[in-house]
Parts: structure tokens; C-alpha cells; sequence
């Protein structure tokens, strides 16, 4: 039910409210975007139809990296 | 997309985790959360590392009570219109579920999300439709966004709206099992951030960790709260900041606080919750299906309906027993054959456990 699903924002209508959100290998979806502050090239995650919040793709490219850091460091603060 | 997947930094974790050597219980309360450490493995390989891990009553449509579901069948062998998720068509109410009911001509619609639902109401403007709104705080906002644009009146929603700290502060008063960590649910957390859960580690000295859905993210949250533990301390982290912050989604939580207000609600396998629901504020009661067709709803009334025979979900729910230790489990209770929505929903744990056991 919780399950939402990561996709990149191709368009926005000019209400600002759907969007085309491609989900990679091809598939694409209209979704709602109304609840983010989204832009074209941002990347979202998708629940029940709706862009619930944007996902910091630097962050996510960094994930593994911060990961090693918390480990190595012992202090994960 | 984002995957992250690095096994000698999952063994790095392991390790790690070995020579805390710890004997630990933690609870997460996400059918996501509980879909990743089964179909990985990391169930029984954290078990080795001394940490079990337990679903609490993180499954909307399993915490759905059996007087809502027969609620909603009552509404559609009345004649109305039912939308719902898939997973809610199946679960079993004291004879039937909408499945079975739609089988015999009732009219059940399984949508994707409530938008869907409300076009259904847009093109059959003779019919009654009526959404069962399940879902936690990361549905409830696409309830909300939908019921501000004033959707048309041959709509409305059976609402079953819950939220999630108040289900976890009911679960460590109750005292019935002794919980070292909790594993916050990462899509709750994209809406609500996270501060709301502070109150429990502040009040009962309980580490917490907010968790993204690869198995490298549940691996790192138990190596945190783990280590938190073994320092001593009790606060809330967040593992999950590429998608979760602070303060959470305040387009959101704004849209919330305008159609809802909280309420106590009863959910399955637990009595009366606290400050447990969303209820429909006023100035959206005319959308509150409830409200609308008590008369229909009427012979239900200060009825209560007990869980089906045997059913053990809500211990399940409770984090009490494993599913597999439910008698039902595998012979009586299948995904085909459900007798309880543990086994029925795929977020589910009885379903989880079968699927990738079995």
C-alpha cells in the first residue's frame, strides 16, 4: 500500500498538476504532481497515482559513498 | 532507478553486526519493508547476528477492521458503486469479500488511486460512488488533494484513513512484547518528516531509525539502531534523507490539516487507538460516505464483528507470533484461500512469508 516508486519527471501541464513521469525501460505514466514542487528532470517517487515527494538525486547517487563513511567513521552521528 | 545494490558492503554491515554481538528485537511497521528482508534473506540472516526483526500493524488493508469491510459490502450489495485497491477486493468479511460479491453482479472497481475513482463518478454521473480510503499517511494526502477540488457529488469515500506514531506509542504501552528498535516506514516519512516520531524516543527511550526499501538500507538501519543501542542512546535517525527530511512533504501535510482532523479509531487485532484516524473535517462530511448513507448503514450500528475463526492476525499485527506460527497458516489460510487480510494483502506478512516460503 506504502509502496511508491521512483520516476523522472519528462513534462509538467502549465496548471503545474500532471505530469508524464518516465519509470525507465520505456514505461511512462501521467501521474499528479500538485503535492511536490517538482521540475521537468526531477526525479519523484510515485504512490496510488501521485508524485508524493522528490527524491535529492545527488544524495541517492551518493547513497553507497555515505554509507561506507558512516560505517568506516564507527560514529554515524 | 537508485538501486543500490554492493554485496561486499552488505558483508562489511554483516560483519559488523557480528561483533556487536547483540541480542536484539526490533519492529518496522512497512509491508515494503517486510516484502525486502524476506525475498533477500535477510530475515534469517539477521537472526545469525542475534536481531529479529517483526511486522508490526503496518499494513493498511490488514489493519482494516472486520465491521469496515462490512461496512463496504453492505454499501455495495445496496447498489452502489465500490472503487477500491486490488488488495482490498479480497479480503474476507464474515461470508463474503467484494471479490466474491462482484462475482454474484455487484458493481466493485479496482482502481490504482483515488483519481481513478472519481473519474469513474465523472462518467457515470447515475451511479453512486463510493472510494474505501485506506492507507496511511502516504495515501491519505491524495484523499485529501482529491476532496479539495470538490469532486462531483455522486462521490464520496468510505474513509479508513490511520496513522502510524500513534499506532506505535499504543504498541510499546500495551507492554505485550519487548521492542529495542524501530524501523520507520521511508514513504510515511517522505510526508509527515521526521519529527513526529521524536516524542517516542524522548518518552520511552526507544532508538529509531527512518528506512528506505533496499535490502542495503534495511542493513543499515539495524547497524544503526544496533549501535545506538550499544552507546547507550535513543533518538531518531534517518537513513532515508535522499527521499525524507526534517519536515516532511508541507504541500502535503497542508492539504491534510485542511480536509482532516485526527480521531481515535479501532484497529484490527487492537481495541480504541487514540488520536489514531483521519476524520473528515465538516466542511467535508458531505463526501463522508458514512455520513451520507447511514440509513443504508444503519442495521451495522453499534455492531462489532469478530476476526474469522482461528485467525491469527491480529498477534500477527501485534508482533506476538511469526506468521508461520498461525495453525492456518499454509493449509487452511492461502493466498488463494485467505481467511484473515494478513495472507490476502502482498504487504502483508502471512502473504509475504507464503509467497517467497512456499
Amino acid at each position: 500500500m506504502c509502496l511508491a516508486i521512483p520516476g523522472k519527471i519528462v513534462n509538467i501541464d502549465k496548471n503545474k498538476e500532471y505530469s508524464l513521469v518516465d519509470y525507465g525501460e520505456g514505461t511512462k505514466r501521467k501521474i499528479n504532481v500538485s503535492l511536490v514542487d517538482a521540475k521537468v528532470g526531477d526525479y519523484v517517487l510515485v504512490h496510488a497515482g501521485f508524485a508524493i515527494q522528490k527524491i535529492d538525486e545527488k544524495e541517492a547517487k551518493e547513497t553507497l559513498k555515505l554509507f561506507r563513511e558512516m560505517l568506516s567513521s564507527e560514529e554515524e552521528n | 532507478m537508485f538501486s543500490l545494490r554492493d554485496k561486499k558492503l552488505a558483508d562489511e554491515i554483516i560483519l559488523k553486526l557480528k561483533k556487536l554481538d547483540v541480542k536484539l528485537k526490533f519492529m518496522h511497521v512497512c509491508g515494503t519493508h517486510q516484502d525486502t528482508l524476506v525475498k533477500h534473506g535477510l530475515s534469517s540472516l539477521l537472526k545469525r547476528c542475534g536481531i529479529e526483526i517483526s511486522q508490526g500493524p503496518g499494513c493498511p488493508v490488514c489493519v482494516t477492521t472486520p465491521k469496515e469491510i462490512e461496512e463496504i459490502l453492505l454499501l455495495a450489495r445496496s447498489g452502489k458503486t465500490v472503487a477500491t485497491f486490488g488488495d482490498m477486493i479480497n479480503v474476507p468479511g464474515k461470508s463474503e469479500s467484494l471479490q466474491t460479491i462482484r462475482a454474484e453482479g455487484h458493481d466493485v472497481k479496482t482502481v490504482y488511486g483515488i483519481e481513478d475513482a472519481v473519474t469513474i463518478a465523472e462518467k457515470n454521473k447515475e451511479k453512486d460512488v463510493i472510494f474505501m480510503a485506506v492507507g496511511f499517511e502516504t495515501t491519505a494526502p491524495t484523499t485529501a488533494s482529491v476532496l479539495l477540488k470538490n469532486p462531483p457529488d455522486n462521490f464520496s469515500i468510505l474513509n479508513c484513513h490511520r496513522l502510524i506514531p500513534p499506532a506505535l506509542k499504543a504498541i510499546i504501552e500495551m507492554g505485550e512484547i519487548k521492542i529495542d528498535g524501530l524501523i520507520e516506514p521511508g514513504h510515511v516519512s517522505t510526508i509527515i518528516g521526521t519529527k513526529p516520531y521524536e516524542f517516542l524516543s524522548k518518552d520511552y527511550k526507544i532508538p529509531q531509525v527512518i528506512t528506505g526499501f533496499e535490502p542495503l538500507d534495511l542493513l543499515m538501519a539495524t547497524w544503526i539502531l544496533s549501535n545506538q543501542i550499544k552507546k547507550g542512546k535513543a533518538e531518531v535517525k534517518n537513513e532515508y534523507y535522499r527521499a525524507v527530511n526534517k519536515e516532511g512533504n508541507l504541500k502535503a501535510k497542508d492539504a491534510l490539516e485542511k480536509v482532516f482532523e485526527t480521531g481515535d479509531k479501532k484497529w484490527r487485532g487492537f481495541p480504541v487507538i487514540p488520536n489514531s484516524s483521519l476524520e473528515l473535517r465538516k466542511k467535508y462530511q458531505s463526501y463522508d460516505a458514512r455520513e451520507k448513507y447511514q440509513d443504508m448503514l444503519k442495521p451495522l450500528k453499534n455492531k462489532e464483528f469478530k476476526e474469522p475463526p482461528g485467525c491469527k492476525c491480529g498477534e500477527v499485527l501485534r508482533g506476538l507470533i511469526n506468521s508461520n506460527e498461525c495453525p492456518l497458516f499454509g493449509n487452511k489460510c492461502t493466498p488463494d484461500t485467505p481467511v484473515g487480510p494478513c495472507m490476502v494483502s502482498i504487504e502483508g506478512s502471512c502473504n509475504i512469508e507464503y509467497r517467497y516460503k512456499n
